[in-house]
């Protein structure tokens, strides 16, 4: 039949087999995959925020800011994994362990996407939301933020997929994750190579990162009325 | 009113943008800040309200001291009016005008009439309110703002080369609306341009600064083509400031002589002798269209249709300035300026020499010509 058949072939097209086989595990890694890789970028988007102005409002910060996030990216995702349970005294495996080393990624990610998309907001706007008495906060969020979102959101893009990703080598050091799937190909893989497991992570990975990408591109729609007014002109 | 109290801005770097200025701007009336770039036009403005604060001196609304205002609470009851419109891309026409009004803590319903109202007396078209800032043209974007700035009636409007960046002929055009609108509202206005000629135009007053933040000459428009103080001040008036006084200068009723007409849709007369070949078209109200010149077109028998007029000429007012009137001879094909009454219909015509006579010797007039 053709559970027998599907976990013995190691042909890479029955990763839809094996899927069905270990529905339920998987169903679980897809999850903890969902909210592992989203998570540290709303974390990182919130302490983006505040550093992305500041080195937008002060200039000189900027520079340092954008050495130092391209540095943090710099660090092999899995040396970050690695070294963040001692520098933070968790035990190995953590739970914490990927969501403060994502949101270390996305931060340096976010800081300069920030600046950047508050730097897209035109001199004379700033200026006239100014002039008409906005007070620096709501000026940020009234006016600034709704104008960077098409920047912000572009950002977000880049941080979200490369999170899913980075994830998924957490899943090869042991977190559950859609990751541990490439784990079991290779453990199953011991008379030749067997494919099934390493598929269905590479689809399902693709597959979640296209789905976020979806997401976010329609809610920047939402978000943006006024830009779809300008195209269609 | 607006008073400079020794005014000075040195910028960090050293530049000293605007040198103990003293300048009064009284209130319901246009004043004008012009110069050469750089002269620190848009740092004495923002300086009122406060969007640069002075390095040294103060600036007074009425009686109260801005320095001792909230910069906020100060920015919303001061118009602010820039070149570009600067409006807000996300917000709808609407809300872009409602701005203050919301900020003010309006209810959101009066806000928008408040908004539509004002659209309507910028002329715009009621069904602009739902569209983008980015789906107007530049002119219609200036409109918009000059909206926002009027939305919660402030007593007071900064305008920083509001027209600059639009083509002369809207240019042209947003200058008369803005002078109407400025008859019907009073604002006490400080108005910014390098354009000597917006200056005269549009001021009740002007202020001339020259690089480095001086006031050189602070004068009535007339005063400051007859009587500029300087060499400086005579230069950025120009050349022509001569002729342009004279838009300053009324010539009572002139007398004109009578013209020979022809109506629209009359047959095409036959050429006479004595006459120099042209004969001035008027409407069935009496109203000058152009020029025919005869013998040009129109066999036998057609009549006077629009596509034969030489048009070009503009026309001058009676009760009008000179200028109007010497533009009108100098621009007519016939050489013979049309000068019209106040309701439009056809006076009579002056010639450039004519004119000339009345600049030279404005009291008594002239005798009637033959
Ligand atoms: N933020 C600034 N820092 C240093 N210098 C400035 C700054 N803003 C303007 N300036 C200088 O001050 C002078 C006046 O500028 P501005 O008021 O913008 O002139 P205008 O509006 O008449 O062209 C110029 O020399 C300009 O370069
Ligand atoms: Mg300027």
């Amino acid at each position: 039949m053709i559970l027998a058949d599907s976990s013995s072939s190691s042909s890479p097209l029955h990763f839809w087999g094996y899927f069905l086989d270990h529905r339920a595990e998987d169903l679980r890694w897809l999850w903890d995959h969902t909210y592992l890789s989203l998570i540290p970028v709303v974390i990182g988007l919130v302490i983006a925020l505040p550093l992305g102005w500041l080195s937008r409002r002060y200039g000189w910060l900027y520079p340092p800011m954008v050495s130092i996030s391209g540095l943090l990216y710099t660090i092999p995702s899995i040396a970050l994994f690695v070294m963040v349970p001692p520098l933070l005294g968790l035990k190995s495996l953590d739970p914490l362990q990927v969501p403060i080393a994502l949101t270390v990624y996305s931060v340096a990610l976010l800081v300069r996407v920030v600046a950047d998309g508050l730097a897209s907001v035109p001199e004379d706007v700033a200026q006239a939301a100014t002039a008409v008495g906005y007070k620096r906060l709501s000026l940020l969020f009234r006016v600034e933020l709704p104008i960077a979102v098409p920047v912000i959101a572009a950002g977000l893009r880049v941080a979200t997929v490369s999170n899913v990703s980075m994830v998924a080598i957490a899943g090869t050091i042991g977190q559950e994750n859609l990751g541990r799937l490439f784990d079991q190909g290779k453990q199953l893989s011991t008379t030749g190579p067997y494919y099934p497991p390493i598929v269905l992570g590479i689809v399902l990975c693709v597959l979640l990162a296209l789905t976020f990408d979806l997401l976010i591109v329609f809610g920047t729609r939402m978000l943006t009325p006024w830009r779809r007014a300008v195209v269609g002109r | 009113m607006i008073r400079f109290e020794s005014i000075t801005k040195t910028y960090p770097d050293g530049t000293v943008a605007v040198d103990s200025l003293d300048l009064e701007a009284p209130s319901g009336q246009i004043t004008v800040l012009v110069g050469p770039s750089g002269c620190g036009k848009t740092t004495s403005l923002r300086m009122i309200n406060r969007m640069i604060e002075p390095t040294s001196g103060r600036i007074w609304l009425d009686d109260r001291d801005t320095g001792r205002i909230p910069a906020a609470e100060l920015r919303r009851g001061i118009g602010y009016v820039i070149q570009h419109a600067g409006l807000f891309p996300h917000r709808t026409i609407i809300d872009n005008v409602a701005t203050v009004p919301y900020l003010l803590g309006w209810d959101k319903k009066k806000a928008r009439t408040r908004a539509a109202e004002l659209l309507e007396q910028v002329g715009l078209p009621a069904h602009f309110a739902k569209r983008y800032p980015a789906q107007l043209s530049g002119g219609q974007q200036q409109r918009v703002g000059v909206a926002r700035a009027l939305a919660a009636d402030p007593p007071v409007m900064l305008m920083d080369e509001p027209f600059s960046a639009v083509d002369p002929v809207v240019r042209d055009q947003l200058q008369d609306e803005f002078l109407r609108l400025q008859s019907e509202l009073g604002k006490t206005i400080v108005f910014v341009t390098h354009d000597i000629d917006e200056a005269i135009k549009l001021g009740d007053q002007v202020a001339v600064l020259r690089v480095g933040g001086r006031l050189a000459q602070l004068a009535t428009p007339a005063e400051l083509l007859n009587r500029p103080v300087d060499a400086f001040v005579a230069g950025f008036v120009g050349r022509d400031r001569g002729y342009r006084a004279l838009a300053f200068s009324t010539a009572g009723r002139l007398s004109t002589r009578e013209e020979p007409t022809v109506r629209l849709g009359a047959p095409v007369p036959a050429g006479t002798d004595d006459a120099d070949g042209w004969l001035l078209v008027v409407n069935d109200a009496d109203e000058p269209q152009g020029w025919l010149k005869l013998g040009e077109s129109g066999a036998d028998g057609e009549v006077v249709t629009d596509a034969m007029l030489h048009r070009g000429g503009t026309l001058a007012h009676q009760g009008g300035s000179l200028r109007a009137a010497l533009d009108a001879a100098l621009s007519s094909p016939s050489g013979r300026g049309v000068v019209v009454e106040e309701d439009g219909r056809l006076a009579g015509s002056l010639t450039a020499s004519e004119v000339l006579a009345l600049i030279e010797n404005p009291l008594p007039q002239p005798e009637p010509q033959p």
